[in-house]
């Protein structure tokens, strides 16, 4: 594929991504490995998974994993596109939406449709973990650490970078290979 | 916005948006949500707890990453379209730059042993922080109204996880099914 092409292919895919993204960016990692990985073969399931590391153990909004993935298929050209692609639309709505919301405050319709648009994104979320499970864990011990932190992270208020951390020095060390 | 309740709240500038949010990205390792609540009702107190609540649902109703979505909502608020740019740009800019940076030295060194061995690491764990999430969000909803949201869950992982159909085409289905659902069940309790 061409490098424009690319472009193109990324702007399309991330800029209908940034208008169902309902819940953010953790929804619709599924459809974004689907077209990393299976699709356009951008990068195998590995790579797929550093990227992901990458992008949760770096400081900021958790949708930086767009820019890694732009930056994969298309070098830096690609890493803008895909992270203007994945901002500004859904940016553009919020601004347009924010102004007429206030309006419909206590409205019944609108508190329909954030409870009945949560289930579904719950739904996504558990693909998108599943999707990186599979992605990360190729042996019996990388699937420990995985229970390990999904374990630490669901019952304690711990910073999970101590998570990632302990996993890194871990792998450093080669004890989970 | 001429109605808000902002008596005594400072109105920042732009150029103090941009400080802020840029600020709030870099203090937000592993989630940005909790600093940015500490930074905007506690610390500049530019909005109430009640406010920041309400602000952050619009911004879950709506699709896109929800903090990004938060500095947009702020910066309108302040001074229009310029705050909204001066946020925006202040919390996305610099992550940005650093995760590029990342990936480079992930493509020059990815390949040695050691940086492999942290990654399978940092996966690993990376993915079970996303299991966490999911578990999180999942309880509420399955303590508060499991017949109505267990389903919805479960197929929206069939489509999405098992049969690898295209997540757009699901929630388009799915979505307006549930909604219908949940404004059915509100008026029935009503």
């Amino acid at each position: 594929m061409k490098t424009s092409d690319t472009l193109v292919a990324l702007a399309v895919q991330f800029t209908a991504l940034s208008l169902v993204a309902f819940g953010g960016a953790n929804a619709v990692i599924p459809e974004m490995h689907r077209q990393a990985v299976d699709v356009n073969h951008w990068m195998t399931n590995q790579d797929f998974a550093a990227l992901f590391a990458i992008a949760q153990a770096a400081p900021g909004p958790n949708f930086l994993v767009t820019t890694l993935i732009g930056w994969k298929a298309a070098g830096l050209a690609g890493a803008l596109v895909a992270t203007a692609a994945m901002c500004g639309p859904s940016c553009l709505l919020t601004f347009w939406v924010a102004r007429a919301w206030d309006r419909y405050r206590e409205t019944a319709w609108r508190s329909a449709i954030g409870a009945g648009l949560a289930p579904v994104t719950v739904g996504f979320v558990c693909s998108s973990a599943f999707v990186l499970v599979r992605a990360a864990d190729t042996g019996w011990k990388l699937a420990i650490v995985t229970a390990a932190s999904a374990g630490v992270a669901y019952f304690t208020k711990l910073n999970p970078l101590w998570c990632l951390l302990a996993a890194g020095i871990l792998g450093v060390l080669g004890l989970l290979a | 916005m001429t109605d808000r309740p902002t008596a005594g709240a400072p109105t920042p500038t732009a150029w103090a948006l941009f400080v802020t949010f840029f600020t709030i990205a870099l203090s937000g390792f592993g989630g940005t949500l909790p600093f940015a609540r500490r930074t905007l009702v506690e610390r500049k107190a530019w909005l109430t707890p009640e406010d920041f609540t309400e602000t952050l649902s619009l911004c879950q109703t709506l699709p896109g990453p929800n903090i990004v979505n938060m500095s947009i909502v702020v910066g309108a608020r302040a001074c229009g379209w310029r705050g909204s740019v001066a946020a925006s740009v202040g919390l996305v800019g610099a992550p940005v730059i650093i995760v590029i940076v990342l990936g480079m030295l992930y493509s020059r060194f990815g390949a040695l042993g050691m940086v492999r061995h942290a990654l399978l690491g940092l996966g690993a764990s990376a993915s079970g922080l996303i299991v966490a999430t999911a578990a999180r969000m999942a309880e509420p909803l399955l303590r508060g109204r499991p017949w109505l949201a267990a389903p919805f869950i479960l197929v929206a992982f069939a489509a999405v996880a098992i049969l690898r159909l295209p997540l757009p085409y699901v929630l388009v289905v799915l979505g307006p099914l549930s909604i219908a659902a949940a404004w059915s069940w509100k008026r029935n309790r009503a």
